[in-house]
This record gives C-alpha cells, structure tokens and sequence, in this order.
C-alpha cells in the first residue's frame, strides 16, 4: 500500500519545551523542520511545570555553576555523568536568558534582575546551606516557559504538525535512523516524515503509574518507538516520586512551596524533616523527602481517616506572599483538595512526577548505544538520558535539562545536516509495522479493553515499584507486567471512525506505555543496591562497587546490559562519591 | 450522573444529535473530566481533548450547562443534572466535543504574539522593575482555550476580522511590556472597525474565563492608548 511521503531536513517529535527549543536552532540555520505534536504546541507538559529552571545567575547572592554542578551530582546520588552535569550547569545561565530576552515573563527584584527562589538540594558553597537558583514567573514558570518557546516559533515560522501522533521510528538495514511514520489524528491519515535527522522529544511515560502528576499525554511514545526499533532505554527504574502530589488527586504542588518557607508536617504536628535532614530539612532533594514521608506514613504517623497522607503548612507566609509568588497552587488547593492554604495545610503525598531515565544520549543529544552513535537521530528532555540527572533529578533542573538540551540537540542537528548529504533511501516497506497496528485495531473484533489492560499496568506498577521497593513485589511484577505487555498486544477498540479516534489513540498509547513499564521493572528487579530514587528493602545501601553503572534494557528479550558512569567532567575534577547527608 | 451529551461523528453521521448517558460515579470522582472519562470506559467513542487535567494546558474546553468552561476544573457537585455538553459554540465542528480551532489561532497568531524588541541584546536580562512586570499579571496566564472568545457574539459574526478577547488580551500583554518596542506598530494593527472595535463589552469573556482573566478590561486599555494616542 502506498503511503505518502513528505521531506523534510529534520522532524522533531513532541512541541514542548526540549523539541521547540531546539526547532529554534534549525529554523536559524534555514533548513526545513517538522515539528510534531499529539497536542496543539502550549498545551504540551512542560506547561505542568511550576517552581522555576535552576541557574546559577547568582542574582540574589553569589552563586557558581561549580556549586550547581556539585548540587546536581550528589542529587542524582552519583550515577549522572558528570561530563553532561557540566555542560547544563555552565550552559544553564545563558539559556535563561536567551529566555529572558524572547520575552519570558520572569519575577523581578528591585533591581530589575530576574527574581530566585530557594529549591530543593540546591546549595551555595558544596552543600553549606540553601541558594536562590530557581528563576520563576510566579508558580507558573512552565506556562510562561512554554508560551514563549511557541511564540519565538511562530516569530521564526516553524511548520508544527498539530495533534499528529508519531508511530514508529523508522531505520535503514545499516540502522540510519531515517523519520517517522505518523498519524494525523482528525484525519486517520498515515503519512512517512522522511528526514536526514530526527529528533524525540516526546517526554516522559508517567502515565505508567495510577497515581501520577503527569498529564494524560504522557505515555512515553518516544520510548515505546525507540524499543521496538532495537534501540535500548537507560535507567529506567528511577522514578521521581514527587514528595506533594495533592493527595487522592495527584495534581502537583510545587516545591516552591518549601522554596518560599512552607514545611510539611505529621499528625503529631511534628516538622519531621528536622529528623531526617537536619541541615536542609524541607528543602533535602526529593528522594530524600519522599522517602521520610513514606516512611511517616508507613510508622503510623500519616494523617487523615486512613493515616495516608501528610500536610503542606504555608498559612505562616502570609496572604501577600502567597498571592504574589504562589497563586497557582491557591487555586488548586482551593479545587483539588478543598482547602484554602492561606487559612489550612495541603494534604499531601509522594506521587509519581520524573522519568530519570530514558533514549540515551550524550550531552549534544546524540543518541549512543554500546555499538555506538544511532546516525541522525537524537534526543531531549525528559525523553533522554545524558545523563543529567543520574538516580534523582533535582527541582528546577527538568526546566533546565529541556532548554540546554533541547538547545544542543538542535546545534548537533544543524551541524549534522551539513555534511549528511541527501536523503538516505527509505527501506522497502517503511510503514508497514505502522500500518499493521492500525489495521489490527481497525478489524480486531474480540479481545481486551485499552482501559482494562492500561489499569492492571498502572496497578502493577503503583503496588510493585514504589519509593519502597521489595524483592518478593519487584520478582512478581516482573512476571505481571510481561503478561500486561501480552494482554496490549490483544486490545480492541469498538469505535472505527477515522476521524478523531481517540480510541485509537489511546491504543496506540498503550503500545508504549507497556514498553516503559517493561523497562521499568526489569530494571529494577536487577539493580540490587539502594541509590536515589530506587530504594530496595533488601539492599539498603548505595553499592559503589557493583552498581556505579547505568542500565541499558533491550526490549528484545528483556534484556539488561550495563555501561560505566562517566564520572570525568569537562574541564573540572571529579566529584568522587561519597555518602549524602542533608 | 447524568449526562446529556452532543455528539457528532462526520464518518457516520449527517447532522449532530444529543446522547444521554446515565453513569456511576467512584468516590474520588470530583470534576466533570473524571465523568467522561467513565463515560469512555463504557463508550470509546466519545471523542474529547483533555491532557493536563489540572486547568493549566487549555484541552477540555466545552460547553457545560449553556456555559463555555474546563472539564477538568469544573466540579460535578455543582452541576445541575442532566449536565447538558457540547463543543465550543461558534467555531466548526470535528467531531463530538472536538472543535476546528484553526480561526481563532490565526486570530492569536495576527496579533505578532511574540516580544519585539531590535535592540542588540545585552549580557544578562533586560532589566524590569517589580512594578513593570505586575503589568504582566493578568495577562500572561492565559491559556488559550478559547472559552473567553467563542463565548463573544462579536467572534461569532465576525471571526474572521475580529481579533476576539483571547487574541486582544495577548496584544495588550505586548504592548504592556517594558521590554517591547512595538506599541505603536501594534495599535496601528489594532486601530481598525473590526480588529479591535467590534468588542462592544458584552462582558461574556471575563465571565467565563476558567483562569479569572479580564479580556474586557485589556481590551479597555488599548482603546485608552489610541485615544490618548490621537490627542
């Protein structure tokens, strides 16, 4: 069946931050870019976030991207290299503001300077007390980030595919990666972007969880594509558990609100944090909390009728501050939880936020597997693993990683396409794996529902892979989510409409989905030691000797590989590991 | 909970029809997304868009009860049964609440939505006061919906030369940005029968605005500007 064709230099996969950061680099150097979205471009997750993007500008004291560096290594527990943690860090000021100076609505001081908030695990002089490092618009920094990203796009006339959802990578027998095919969702056309270089930056799959602060988007299509062209996933089994997920909503309540002076507290009323990290407390890194609100909850001192949660106090900072620099979550505590924070705590818990891991990548974005560079293609954001953010990623460097990386994935395109020369031939057959997922839905009139399939995966991963994890629960799980991977392969949609099918998409989602999951929990049934955001009850402590390496999964038989962390930076020494106290 | 809900499938069918739907709800059921989402559970082919379900990315807007609003920050509990559903009046339909947005994106996009300002730029970021940058509140958060301007009678008649309160509440948020060098260039833009001037105050987008934006009032300030502009 012939299917249409359309030529491009680059196709980039996914409109939020990462992927319109970097179109900006290849709409500069005049080569012709299709930008691809499941979503009009403002309505992508980056549009989620709130807290702000970490620098070191130093605008409210002195500050250095050495400090930064150093903050963003013992965050990510030591399995970041160190190289990719460099570049960010030093690359951070500039891109905030190149930011600034699209016309991103920053907070101000009276100065005139963008204004900083204190985050979580950022500290000034290598862990001596808290910094001011997160640029904010009020609590909305994402919305304010996303919208002007799409503005400069529509300034420098970026063609965007809006609401097309990528299929499935496309590669050559000498594994040049070559575009995509796609489907346009009002339509139910399916069209091949063929490209010299092709860039994912379609997010994270937080979606794998029940309880989750993700949007539903974010179902790690680019994961899912990459898998089942043989490509591996990196460090999959570290997941950010956000430490105040409003609880029983799992909407997000940033961690501004700790920035600005909130604290969380026990039924007892207790600071808790005081205990568990006495130098940082509220503000330790996000594993760090998690892990004692868990550990709250779990010894009886959780609050409410069921004892499952914990509160958010910030009535202390007043109706002007809270106005000023935290309105957004006003509003969501008033509509998600019923609370008005000026007058009452937030009730809270760890929910599911970050995808650590990913396609891996160096830091220009390129994607590298043990048999070396993939040609043309690359990746960004949460979608890829430099890796920035090793076990844990700190507040307010997702914001950063999107713009550093999405910047310099689109400079190692543009470089790229100087010298790739023209189209590679598309390989005989380039959409028919495409073609027959779509046709299987199209005609399968038995079989499982998406809903039920998608449910039993998210209970699956909620229940065996949380912040703590046990052999028994991560053996088994191992076990269900294979069978919940055999169950997607056999679902059914009733509605064959082509236009608009949500149904479809939602299928096609879980393809995915089950690839992340899969990921996910095989690689955390055989990482036996404790480091970050992966906490085994088993193997308490972080094991230097044995697991200072990153995951490498292959879909192809579950397979697990290893590589080596680079722990050499650019130009500065090593920060060798060493324990991590708060 | 009851639902009546319009639906519209051009593969199929030749004109729109109401459905009603009849479905239980779960105890951490709160908004009117978390019903439609059960509602696909049962039908797959209720066709909606919705992703961040939290009132930030702008997907789910609709019609509820004869009002444009967010699914996802709308709460069941006051809702009236049967909560009466249907897209966004005014702009083409695609497909059951999905609507065509085409018009009033090129609407956005005819206002320059971007900063202009042809000044080298310097090292670190143009400086703005605390002050300069409030004028930014109110503006910025916008989320582009579309609840405000296909609730507007005059984006109705005139979508095509109307820029509609969306539109006009992002070309007041350029002009009223220190850093931005075009005020004039966009007032002449703006200095026009329809552009700017059928706004007629009807007030219809400050009332729905799921954000508790002021289009109305933007749209006040740039009439002021070319007023003072003309003296």
């Amino acid at each position: 069946m012939a299917i249409p064709v359309r030529k491009f230099d680059a196709v980039i996969v996914g409109a939020g931050g990462s992927g319109m950061r970097a179109s900006l680099e290849l709409a500069h150097a005049g080569l012709k870019v299709a930008v691809l979205s499941k979503v009009f471009p403002t309505r992508s997750h980056t549009v989620a976030a709130q807290g702000g993007v970490g620098a070191a500008l130093g605008n409210m004291g002195e500050d250095s991207w050495l400090w930064h560096m150093y903050d963003t290594i013992k965050g990510s527990d030591y399995l970041g290299d160190q190289d990719a943690i460099e570049f960010m860090c030093r690359m951070a000021p500039e891109v905030v503001i190149e930011l600034e100076h699209f016309g991103m609505p920053f907070d101000r001081n009276e100065n005139g300077t963008i204004y900083q908030r204190p985050f979580g695990g950022h500290s000034a002089n290598f862990g001596e007390k808290p910094v001011q490092r997160s640029s904010c618009a009020a609590d909305r920094t994402g919305h304010a980030m996303l919208h002007t990203l799409y503005q400069r796009n529509v300034l420098m006339k970026t063609q965007f595919f809006v609401e097309w959802m990528a299929l499935d990578l496309i590669r050559d027998s000498e594994g040049n990666v070559l575009g995509v095919t796609a489907l346009e969702m009002e339509t139910g056309e399916v069209v091949i972007f063929h490209a010299r270089a092709t860039l994912f930056a379609t997010g994270g799959a937080g979606r794998i969880y029940s309880s989750s602060t993700n949007a539903f988007i974010n179902t790690g299509d680019g994961l899912g594509m990459a898998a089942r062209a043989g490509i591996p996933l990196e460090d999959m089994e570290f997941w950010q558990f956000h430490p105040t997920g409003v609880a029983g909503a799992g909407v997000l309540i940033t961690e501004g609100v700790r920035g600005e002076g909130g604290y969380l507290l026990n039924k007892n009323g207790e600071r808790f944090m005081e205990r568990y990290a006495p130098t940082m407390k509220d503000l330790a890194s996000r594993d760090v909390v998690s892990r004692a609100m868990a550990t709250e909850i779990k010894e009886g001192r959780g609050v409410g009728e069921h004892g499952d949660h914990l509160l958010l106090k910030l009535d202390h900072l007043g109706l002007e501050t809270i106005d000023k620099r935290l309105p957004g979550i006003r509003e969501i505590a008033m509509k998600f939880a019923n609370v008005d924070p000026v007058k009452e705590p937030i009730p809270v818990v760890p929910t599911v936020h970050y995808q650590m891991g990913g396609i891996p990548t160096n830091y220009h974005g390129e994607v590298l597997t043990p048999s070396g560079k993939v040609p043309g293609f690359y990746a960004a954001g949460e979608c890829g693993c430099a890796s920035i953010h090793g076990a844990n990623r700190l507040g307010t460097n997702s914001l950063t990683d999107l713009l550093v990386m999405g910047k310099s994935s689109g400079q190692s395109m543009v470089e790229f396409l100087r010298t790739a020369g023209r189209h590679r031939d598309l390989p005989a057959g380039a959409a028919d794996a495409s073609l027959a997922r779509i046709n299987r839905l199209d005609t399968q009139t038995g079989g499982e529902e998406v809903h039920d399939v998608r449910g039993e995966m998210q209970r699956t991963m909620q229940a065996h892979c949380g912040v703590f994890r046990f052999p028994d629960l991560l053996t088994e799980g191992v076990e269900k989510i294979r069978a919940v991977a055999e169950r997607a392969k056999r679902t059914r949609i009733k509605d064959k409409s082509r236009v608009f099918n949500t149904a479809r998409v939602e299928a096609l989602e879980l393809d995915n989905l089950v690839e992340a999951a899969r990921a996910t929990m095989v690689s955390a049934n055989a990482r036996q030691e404790s480091r970050g955001a992966h906490d085994r009850a088993d193997f308490h402590s972080r094991d230097d000797v044995n697991w200072l390496k990153h995951s490498l999964w292959y879909r192809e038989g579950d397979r697990l590989d290893y590589k080596p962390v680079n722990l050499k930076a650019l130009t500065v020494e090593t920060f060798p590991p060493k324990a991590r106290v708060y | 909970m009851k639902l009546r809900i319009q639906r519209y499938d051009p593969d199929k069918d030749s004109k729109p029809y109401f459905q009603d739907y009849d479905v239980p709800m779960g105890p951490a059921d709160r908004m009117l997304l978390d019903a439609l989402i059960r509602i696909k559970t049962v039908d797959d082919s209720l066709a909606l868009r919705r992703s961040c379900r939290e009132g930030v990315c702008g997907s789910d807007a609709m019609n509820i009860n004869g009002k444009n609003g967010l699914a996802c920050t709308t709460r069941i509990v006051d809702l009236k049964e049967p909560v009466v559903l249907k897209p966004l009046p005014g702009l083409p339909i695609i497909r059951d609440l999905i609507v065509d947005m085409t018009q009033f994106f090129a609407q956005y996009h005819s206002i320059k939505p971007y900063l202009v300002n042809d000044t080298p730029p310097p090292e670190k970021e143009r400086p703005q006061s605390p002050a300069q940058r409030e004028e930014l509140d109110g503006l910025y958060e916008c989320i582009l919906c579309a609840c405000c301007s296909t609730a507007c009678p005059s984006f109705w008649w005139n979508p095509d030369k109307f820029v509609g309160p969306a539109g006009l509440l992002q070309a007041y948020r350029f002009i009223a940005d220190s850093r931005d060098h075009a005020t004039n260039e966009r007032l002449d833009d703006l200095e026009d029968p329809y552009r700017l001037f059928r706004c007629h105050t009807i007030m219809n987008c400050v009332d729905v605005c799921p954000k508790g934006l002021n289009p109305t009032l933007a749209i006040g300030r740039i009439k002021e500007l070319l007023v003072r502009r003309a003296i």
